[in-house]
């Protein structure tokens, strides 16, 4: 079993962070298209997606029936199916990967719920450890007055109801969170993130983002789009 | 009022020495005889006036069935199936036994850490990682082994079950059909249970003998455990 830091791959692994309604979503999104335009493949892993776990999660998230060290290691399970199924293989190809929330979201939530640090931080060594990954710094305020659909989108383990901090949604969700928040500060150095101020316009946080992911592009293999390839193909094949 | 307090630091693992119960652990191969023996020591046990609670990994209300499902398609990676099962005896260890062991339950397990960490193993998991994973798991009491060997085995699942793909280890192709595998698998599966056995102490039983001997013997490696009444 090869820990963090050890794979050697040709693809490249991007990766963003943050708490909800920081808006790493749209950044991620926006890099996607970037991507696309300039010939690169991509493929896109989101956090809870596993076709074999997410099912158990969901249910057990409805019922409530999770406790601090079963939701870590439901998650890691997910995280392992995604990155065993799609993550490894196509790094092995030299393919782009783009991930939404990594390990570190497990870092930051579980230990916020009160799971052990270096617990944590083992149960996950088997994470390929990303290109870049980009830390979303917001307030725990501005990420609450973006969630669009205000309390009702909030979820009850996202707000950390089940921590029974506070019995009011917003107030457990601010409280939760912050503890997040300093977990995610901690991990800046300890995992080399790149924080991006995430109070900044769209538009400057994506020109930061290009930045950096165009300088780790260098060698990797544009696919292009098969489509475009055969039209340029007949363009140029054809007699005028 | 002042400002409301951060989220407090809670222990995710709860300190075993509050529990007054008795954990009892049967370990021991696929189809050797496990439940017949959980089910004889409940009643025995419940006939002298002990409250008794069976559990295993399978019952897990969060993971049990998502792991079925899993092994029933064609794709589920050693290291997602380690974890899947982790978090099902997780789950299990959480809902079922400790809160019994507080209540001062003899909890019979069918199956613990050991096995789990030896199939992880011959999956390729890192054993220093295997075990800190599991280090949330409190030692149990007593953990019996049911030994067997090899031929004995292949001659119990020929004429009851048949060879299933997992237990014959058959996601990691170990030989060219289900029977060669099989032999391959469980050998390995012994072995790292072997070597369990004398490093943790096991009371190893000889799954052998016939179904009232091996009883006898569970009943007599429990007794000395049991609260007097």
């Amino acid at each position: 079993m090869k820990a963090y830091g050890e794979h050697h791959f040709p693809g490249r692994l991007f990766v963003v962070e943050g708490i909800d309604g920081s808006g790493k979503s749209t950044q991620l999104a926006l890099l996607e298209q970037w991507l696309a335009a300039e010939g690169y493949g991509t493929f896109f892993s989101e956090w809870n997606s596993s076709p074999l776990v997410q099912h158990a999660t969901r249910s057990a998230k409805k019922k409530r029936l999770l406790t601090p060290t079963t939701f870590s290691l439901i998650h890691a399970t997910d995280f392992a199916d995604r990155t065993e199924r799609d993550i490894t293989p196509r790094l092995k190809a030299g393919g782009v990967v783009l991930a939404d929330r990594y390990a570190y979201t497990g870092f930051a939530r579980d230990v916020a719920r009160g799971v052990g640090r270096a617990w944590v931080r083992n149960l996950y060594r088997f994470a390929v450890k990303p290109t870049v990954a980009f830390y979303f710094r917001v307030p725990v305020k501005k990420a609450l007055a973006r969630i669009v659909g205000g309390r009702d989108a909030i979820s009850y383990y996202e707000a950390g109801m089940d921590l029974h901090l506070s019995t009011d949604l917003e107030e457990s969700f601010c409280l939760f969170q912050g503890a997040v928040i300093d977990e995610y500060e901690r991990m800046v150095d300890e995992f080399g993130l790149v924080a991006i101020d995430a109070s900044a316009s769209i538009e400057a946080q994506q020109v930061q983002m290009r930045d950096v992911v165009a300088s780790a592009l260098a060698g990797v293999r544009k696919s292009g789009h098969p489509e475009w390839d055969s039209l340029s193909a007949l363009a140029g094949g054809s007699p005028s | 009022m002042g400002q409301p307090q951060r989220p407090r630091r809670r222990l995710a693992v709860v300190a075993p020495s509050t529990s007054k119960g008795t954990l009892v652990v049967i370990e021991g191969a696929d189809d050797i005889g496990r439940s017949t023996h959980i089910h004889l020591l409940k009643h025995w046990l419940e006939r002298s006036g002990h409250g008794v609670v069976e559990t295993s990994t399978a019952q897990s209300v969060v993971a049990g069935k998502g792991l079925k499902k899993a092994r029933a398609g064609h794709m589920l990676g050693g290291l997602t199936m380690s974890l899947f099962y982790a978090t099902a005896f997780a789950d299990q260890l959480e809902r079922d036994v400790k809160p019994a062991l507080r209540a001062g339950f003899v909890v019979l397990m069918d199956r613990y850490t050991y096995s789990l960490m030896a199939s992880a193993a011959i999956r390729g998991a890192d054993a220093q990682w295997l075990k800190r994973v599991y280090s949330f798991a409190p030692t149990p009491d007593l953990v019996i082994y049911l030994r067997t060997n090899v031929d004995a085995l292949v001659s119990r699942v020929v004429n009851t079950t048949g060879f299933n793909y997992w237990e014959s280890g058959m996601d990691l192709r170990l030989g060219d059909d289900l029977f060669d595998s099989f032999v391959e698998y469980q050998g390995r599966l012994l072995t790292a249970l072997d070597a369990m056995a004398s490093k943790h102490r096991f009371h190893v039983v000889d799954a052998a003998g016939n179904v009232d001997a091996v009883a006898d013997t569970l009943q007599s490696l429990v007794a000395p455990l049991l609260v007097r009444t």
